[in-house]
């Protein structure tokens, strides 16, 4: 099925019978079996004010047709989505509403926010085929419920999208990047805490093991940047340093660590696990991993590990969440993708998704 | 404003209610003599006053779900009160509620400076969370008007804002975690020092439910490092669509301020007769802040006045320094204590596209013609939240419901234009009658179904946002014949 309307979408869902598969630009996983709901007719931008950094689109929006749109204004999605079809090798294009619905958010989260937080409004149809909406298009808003949140990140399971305003932002003039090299795990997060901890507004901070680079990001004006660089240098005078002043260059840094990219060609499952910065490699001694990195000053570990292993048992007496994104193909049965929840909380969850999706349409969403 | 009936069977019980709580909490810490409920009959907005059955005061989470586990029991609803400041009536009682105050809970818990958060319990006030990392040059973000005295757990029921959104976002922008108890008395830990959900984002529904899902205990908040300086500038024009006009190229320009404040003719002869800051005369004045070292700061200042230029201000006006600077926002810090001064005001917030800035405020002008009120215009231009202030005289019969009906004229308006109710106060009771204006009967119920999840009795601040017969059937407090 392919809605072409908000109001097709909804009898669809009140016409089902059995659960059905959201897809959007289907990078994200391999295609559903069973009966399958696409959003890509619910396209088009709406509404576009560069001067109340405002954008509305449909749904199955490519993220691409939006970036285009804002670029040409000088603008851009600030929250960094990540692209995944390097890491998982799928094809398609990404939607806005996959972004939304999964919370996709890159680098810049540290700094700027995640998805989540750039995100104003939403439509979409829950599990009953009713067709609500929540929040709106102003950047403040605190009427009634902030369902907008609870719709990010749900991953499809309350509703499908069908619309979404979104927060941007106008491209800084330039971006650099200082490395440091020579740096452990250790090291490298203490660095990176120190760095996002000073008033140089660093808006990306990663380490690559296997490189030994340590990676800080600086976006602003061209002296701006320049200055900040080099006051973000004074503060490692032990380590050593590969200042990257090229805007592409940088840029391409960026977007290898946003999609993953150093576990692109790792074998066995990779997973994502959030986790208070300074536990970042604390974890990864734990889980041994093949591979891994760090992004989010740490607080990001990306962690290629053998098929079929379980990372959470990593996280004990820390707290965080692992989340799986890519499963090697066959071998043994997987632990849940999504992290488990403990009791009352799983109730709230349970009961949230009962209330919004009561016969069990959306279930499928859960595995996703 | 109407409030449900109490409930009899509660008010007929308030004895046995007030002796359970008692063997709960330390003596001190519940309170059921009227002369001493009655400080706790209003919250900001004074209009509306009622004293509660009890309040009562813990000191810890295990407290709070004592409390709640009790009230539970006993069918009686709760009312959970941070300092009392909202302006929506978020905290006002019913006669058959027991006030549930956070005060003592003011302890900060954990800083962790390498991890950039804090956690604390949330009685604590606004501005000391700021107070107790400023030592080390770190500073907590949202910052609304009240922070004085507003209370973080009030910030998380509301989703508090503040003058510096623009570039830090908003309380939920700012919230990594909480500790909550729910009706029944369990309590929840959400979220906490690493970054977003694994599952549902509960924690994004919390923030901003106005106390209808839980009582947030302790929270963990980010904390961000202080620039290393900022400096506002002070523009006069001609006209409020000029001034308008001049905050979207601004933001056009990829300048990102740190600050966008809006004044307009009222309210800046109200604010110089009050303070004397020495503003210009003129229709519109805009204050806008930037931040960073004194070159960048010179910089972004450099290309602000250079688009402020070409809209002929009457007047442009850089700080050169921080006696200056603090003169700069005297005015605009000091506006609700002018008008307070000359009048009783009520004070709006709703939010608009900024690109509908001109035509909204000349529309405000038209109806406060119409109504025969004054309204002065100050408000966060960068974001689009507005806060009329309307004039009125409470001691006049009709006048203050001449100023609510005046209000929610300019509500419905901001909702008209692709806005909406509130950004940053909350709805409370004050803008609950006008929920129907913004959102569906299927939108209410998504949201209310969230509640039922939550409180499935509907005893947590039950008769707040959403209005009163479409949340009927779900209270569970049977509306007794009068």
């Amino acid at each position: 099925m392919r809605p072409a309307s908000e109001e097709e979408l909804s009898a669809a869902i009140r016409a089902a019978t059995e659960p059905l598969a959201v897809r959007g630009g289907g990078t994200r996983s391999a295609p559903p079996e069973g009966p399958v709901i696409e959003t890509g007719a619910l396209t088009g931008i709406r509404l576009y004010e560069p001067g109340a950094l405002t954008l509305v689109a449909g749904a199955g929006t490519p993220l691409s047709e939006v970036e285009t749109a804002l670029a040409r204004e000088g603008q851009r999605l600030a929250f960094e989505p990540m692209d995944h079809r390097p890491l998982l090798g799928t094809k398609g294009e990404p939607t806005l509403g996959g972004v939304a619905a999964a919370n996709v958010s890159g680098p810049r989260r540290i700094q700027a926010g995640a998805a989540r937080d750039f995100l104003l409004g939403v439509r979409f149809v829950d599990g009953a085929g009713q067709i609500v909406k929540n929040g709106g298009r102003v950047m403040k808003n605190v009427t009634g419920y902030d369902l907008v949140k609870l719709l990010a990140g749900s991953r499809g399971r309350l509703g499908v999208l069908t619309e979404v305003a979104l927060k941007v932002l106008p491209v800084p003039e330039t971006s650099a990047t200082l490395v440091l090299t020579g740096l452990d795990d250790q090291g490298a997060v203490a660095a990176m805490s120190r760095a996002l901890g000073s008033p140089y507004e660093v808006s990306g901070a990663a380490h690559l093991p296997d490189r030994g680079a340590c990676c800080l990001r600086i976006e602003g004006f061209e002296s701006s940047v320049a200055y900040r660089l080099k006051a973000l240098a004074a503060l490692f005078p032990e380590a050593g340093q590969e200042p990257q002043t090229d805007p592409e260059a940088s840029a391409a840094l960026w977007r290898e660590i946003r999609d993953a990219q150093p576990l692109a060609a790792a074998e066995g499952d990779v997973w994502r696990l959030s986790v208070k910065p300074s536990d970042g490699p604390e974890v990864a001694r734990r889980l041994g991993a093949k591979a891994h990195f760090y992004d989010w000053g740490g607080g990001l570990v990306w962690a290629a590990l053998r098929a079929g292993e379980d990372p959470r048992p990593a996280l004990s007496g820390l707290g965080g969440h692992a989340t799986l994104v890519r499963a090697a193909p066959g071998g043994p049965a997987r632990p849940p993708a999504l992290h488990p929840e403990p009791e009352p909380l799983a109730a709230l969850s349970r009961g949230i998704a009962a209330k919004f999706d009561p016969r069990g349409i959306f279930a499928q969403a859960e595995a996703a | 404003m109407e409030m449900p009936t109490p409930d009899r069977s509660v008010l007929s019980r308030k004895e046995e209610i007030v002796a359970r709580l008692r063997a709960v909490l330390p003596a001190e810490a519940v309170i059921d003599e009227l002369s001493e409920t009655r400080a706790y009959e209003c919250d900001a907005l004074t209009a509306y006053r009622c004293p509660p059955l009890a309040a009562v005061l813990p000191a810890s989470t295990e407290e709070v779900s004592a409390v709640l586990k009790v009230c539970h029991e006993m069918g009686v609803p709760v009312v959970p009160r941070g300092s009392g400041t909202s302006l929506a009536g978020g905290a006002l009682p019913t006669a058959d509620c027991v006030i549930l105050g956070v005060a003592r809970m003011n302890e900060v818990l954990e800083t962790d400076y390498e991890n950039r958060f804090i956690r604390l319990q949330t009685g604590r006030t606004n501005l000391s969370v700021t107070g107790a990392v400023e030592a080390e040059d770190f500073f907590y973000a949202p910052d609304p008007s009240s922070q004085l005295a507003c209370a973080i757990a009030g910030n998380i029921a509301m989703n508090s804002g503040g003058a510096h959104c623009l570039k830090y976002g908003v309380t939920t922008n700012n919230l990594l975690g909480v500790t909550m108890v729910l009706m029944d008395g369990s309590v929840v830990e959400i979220g906490g020092a690493h970054l977003d959900a694994g599952g549902l984002d509960l924690l994004g529904v919390i923030c901003g439910s106005e106390g209808q899902l839980g009582v947030v205990t302790e929270a963990t908040l980010r904390i961000l490092r202080n620039p290393e300086g900022a400096r506002p500038v002070l523009m006069g024009f001609a006209s409020n669509e000029v001034a308008g006009a001049c905050v979207s190229d601004i933001i056009k320009a990829g300048v990102l301020p740190v600050a966008i404040e809006f004044m307009d003719r009222p309210c800046i002869r109200a604010c110089e007769a009050f303070a004397k800051a020495g503003y210009p005369d003129c229709e519109a004045l805009l204050i806008v802040e930037v931040e960073g070292s004194e070159p960048e700061i010179d910089h972004q200042l450099g290309l602000i006045t250079e688009i402020a230029r070409r809209h002929d201000p009457v007047e442009l006006r850089e700080a050169r320094d921080a006696e200056e600077a603090g003169r700069i926002w005297l005015g605009r810090k000091s506006a609700f204590g002018a008008m307070g001064q000359i009048n009783d005001y009520m004070c709006l917030d709703g939010t608009i596209p900024v690109s509908e800035l001109p035509r909204v405020l000349t529309r405000i002008g038209e109806m406060s013609k119409d109504y025969g009120l004054e309204v002065a215009n100050v408000f966060h231009a960068g974001d689009g939240n507005m806060h009329p202030l309307i004039l009125f005289n409470a001691n006049e019969p009709g006048e203050l419901e001449k100023c609510e009906a005046l209000g929610a004229d300019i509500l419905r308006l901001c909702v008209e234009v692709g806005g909406c109710l509130t950004g940053e106060h909350g709805v409370g009771i004050e803008k609950r009658d006008l929920m129907t204006a913004q959102y569906d009967p299927a939108d209410l119920e998504a949201q209310m179904a969230v509640k039922d999840v939550f409180d499935p009795a509907w005893l947590l601040n039950p008769a707040k946002v959403f209005p009163l017969a479409v949340s009927e059937a779900r209270r569970s407090v049977p509306i007794a014949a009068e």
